[in-house]
């Protein structure tokens, strides 16, 4: 498959993206809200077989940020799926790892430094941080404070 | 401490290998020593597999808050007396980890927690090589 | 964390070091086989990723290396390349070369690292002395290059931070001639034992469809008869100029990947032969100014498979959010695909088969229903008892033994 019939293929999902960006030649971001994310990446997994690596949260000023990597290797590019979780006070977005078994170690660690809960995640408890650390504090958050420099 | 004490602990010592949160870099300088081309069990020097057995522990890394109660606990079931050797910058004041949030502090405050009598020992370096951990162990016996 | 007290659990670790996590390994076992496993990481958590935004971006290779003592160089080359994306550098030739022969040097003595690990744990303890005494010469390489025998911090946004010096490239193709033939002898030893065929053979499957699934990478993938390289796939560094080949076995077992790995050290060796040969001059570094606003990945073969760094800029001189995925964090959850159904003995071979790291042996404890009735020797007797009964199978006369 090149790159055109690539663009074919995402065309076919594109009511479900917002916009698709092309940053470089062999990087590609498919922006969404985050109602659309599962179908989205299940399109990506199951139909385009592309490969899992791994999902990055990040806490924008605004929203929070979950964005899911994808390595389509044949044309040696990253397709990430950007999604957008408007909702501070209660973030929440469906998991992946009902099909995806190896996304569940990371929505996990994700549930422990953001606080974003997965909905049907089949095995949510803690698992990077301390069994004494105390619940809702999430560390890499904007807002958590770091300790100061010696 | 009395002599024999002293005569049991500085004789062929043998040691448990804890890691508190290092990168493994450490670590495998450490199993390095007990392999040809070091080969510290020549002179009596033995990686045991419990810290019932053990005269010394080789903790590496700084102190991670989930593995600090471990160690903790490590260090109590060890058999008195007993050498603490504090192995890389980690293990001897946190290192480059010392801002991070899940980060309990270097070896020597966590053990000094449960026994400020504690003998502790600290071989610098990132990570130290055989040659400078062989010397900091016979050195460190040397002066007690 | 609840355990149930109906069925045996066997616990490993906490204490196990396995890669850059230490991890918790719960088993639940009826009879000698095992039925569920459940891991629990977060003792080696260090925040690395929080530490990252607080550091200047030529401050963080520094950081990263430290991530896992024996990745050093590719963590830091992932984030190099990705700052390098960001910001439109392309590296001088010769730096794109010395990366290269560091990257693969470091495959080489993690490779050979593994393979006397698992003659450990199942009782081979002449592979093991073998293995870490061939693995000398190479270290020495690296400390000759770098200046130190891991840790070697030689990337930096922009090319590396110290050259090869052209002296001492006909020695280092001595010493490669050297090592490649014990490597011979060492292969040969391992593959062609029929103790170590019936050992290993069989043991531990891990299914294509299940490697897809849980996205393994590296040898771990490819031992499975998933054909996927990064290195290959998108190269970067000389990876592209350079002639060899990625190794695959279909059967999906310990001895696959076990192959895998020695094969693929005869491949790094040629590669870093054919660089130093090639090896262009002109500088090592280009000057970078700033790093603009935006976002990008950048991923390298580590020894363990894929490491992938997403690194995202505001335009100031530190990383706003720098995401790591190291290639075990994918490769451990595999355990349950690959543990369920085995046989206990075979388990600590299993969770080795992935590389993570050595003794864990010396941390494992048994516990039937909440009392310990084993512990880590047990596990290891065990194993080894394996070792010995299939020697009596096959005909094997008793030698003397290493204790």
């Amino acid at each position: 498959m090149d790159y055109e019939q690539l663009k074919e293929k995402i065309n076919t999902i594109s009511d479900m993206l917002i916009k698709v960006e092309q940053t470089l030649p062999k990087r590609l971001y498919l922006l969404c809200e985050s109602e659309n994310a599962y179908k989205v990446s299940k399109f990506l997994f199951e139909d385009l077989k592309a490969r899992f690596v791994t999902t990055t949260g990040i806490d924008s000023d605004d929203c929070y940020e979950i964005i899911y990597h994808f390595a389509y290797d044949q044309l040696s590019t990253f397709i990430n799926i950007k999604t957008f979780i408007r909702d501070r006070n209660k973030p929440q977005i469906e998991s992946i790892a009902p099909f995806i078994p190896g996304a569940e170690w990371i929505e996990r660690e994700i549930h422990d430094t953001f606080g974003i809960e997965f909905n049907n995640h089949p095995n949510m408890r803690r698992l990077i941080l301390a069994d004494d650390w105390p619940d809702g504090k999430c560390p890499l958050k904007k807002d958590y404070e770091f300790k100061k420099l010696r | 401490m009395s002599f024999w004490k002293k005569f049991g602990l500085k004789k062929s010592p043998w040691v448990f290998h804890v890691n508190t949160g290092a990168c493994n870099n450490c670590d495998i300088e450490i199993v390095d020593c007990l392999t040809p081309r070091f080969d510290v069990e020549r002179f009596g020097v033995k990686l045991v597999g419990s810290p019932r057995h053990a005269d010394a522990l080789l903790v590496t890394g700084g102190v991670t808050a989930q593995a600090l109660p471990r160690l903790q606990e490590v260090y109590r079931q060890a058999a008195k007396p007993c050498v603490v050797f504090a192995i890389g910058a980690c293990a001897c004041d946190s290192g480059i980890f010392m801002p991070g949030y899940h980060m309990a502090g270097p070896v020597d405050k966590v053990i000094k927690e449960i026994d400020p009598n504690a003998i502790i020992a600290y071989v610098p370096g990132c990570p130290p090589k055989p040659e400078a951990m062989i010397s900091g162990i016979v050195t460190a016996l040397k002066a007690l | 964390m609840k355990i149930s007290l109906k069925k045996p659990v066997l616990a490993i670790g906490p204490l196990h070091p396995l890669q850059e996590e230490m991890e918790f390994f719960q088993l639940t076992v009826d009879g000698e086989i095992v039925t569920d496993i459940d891991v629990r990481i977060g003792y080696n958590h260090r925040g690395i990723e929080k530490i990252s935004e607080t550091l200047q971006f030529d401050q963080v290779p520094y950081l990263i290396s430290r991530i896992c003592g024996i990745c050093s160089a590719s963590h830091p080359l992932a984030f190099v390349q990705a700052v390098e994306e960001l910001a439109g550098i392309t590296p001088p030739d010769r730096a794109r070369y010395v990366r290269t022969i560091i990257n693969e040097l470091e495959r080489i003595h993690s490779h050979v690292l593994w393979v006397g690990l698992a003659g450990h744990f199942i009782g081979y303890d002449t592979v093991f002395m073998w293995a870490w005494k061939y693995r000398e010469p190479i270290l020495d390489i690296l400390e000759k290059i770098t200046g130190n025998r891991n840790n070697y911090g030689n990337v930096k946004v922009g090319g590396c931070r110290e050259d090869i010096d052209d002296s001492i490239i006909g020695e280092m193709l001595k010493e490669l001639d050297k090592i490649e033939k014990k490597m011979n002898m060492l292969t040969k030893a391992v593959l062609d034992d029929p103790i170590l065929q019936a050992r290993l053979k069989g043991v531990g499957i891990l299914t294509k469809q299940d490697a897809i699934r849980y996205a393994v990478t590296g040898p771990t993938a490819r031992g499975s008869g998933v054909d996927i390289d990064v290195r290959r796939d998108d190269p970067y560094a000389a990876y592209g100029e350079l002639d060899w080949k990625v190794i695959t076995q279909p059967e999906g077992d310990v001895f696959a990947k076990a192959v895998v790995r020695l094969l693929e050290l005869f491949e790094s060796i040629k590669i870093v032969r054919q660089a130093l040969k090639k090896l262009p001059g002109g500088p090592i570094a280009v000057e970078v100014k700033q790093i603009p606003a935006g976002e990008a990945t950048g991923h390298t073969e580590a020894p363990r498979g894929e490491t992938f760094h997403y690194v995202r800029s505001d335009g100031g001189n530190r990383p706003v959010r720098h995401k790591v995925r190291a290639p075990s964090y994918v490769n451990v959850p595999s355990f349950k695909a690959s543990c369920i159904g085995t046989n206990i003995s075979d388990v600590t071979i299993t969770l080795a088969a992935v590389d993570p790291c050595y003794s864990c042996t010396e941390r494992l404890a048994v516990i039937g229903g909440s009392k310990v009735t084993y512990d880590g020797k047990e596990l290891l007797r065990l194993s080894r008892g394996k070792t010995e009964q299939l020697k009596k199978q096959l005909g094997f006369k008793e030698g003397f033994k290493f204790e």
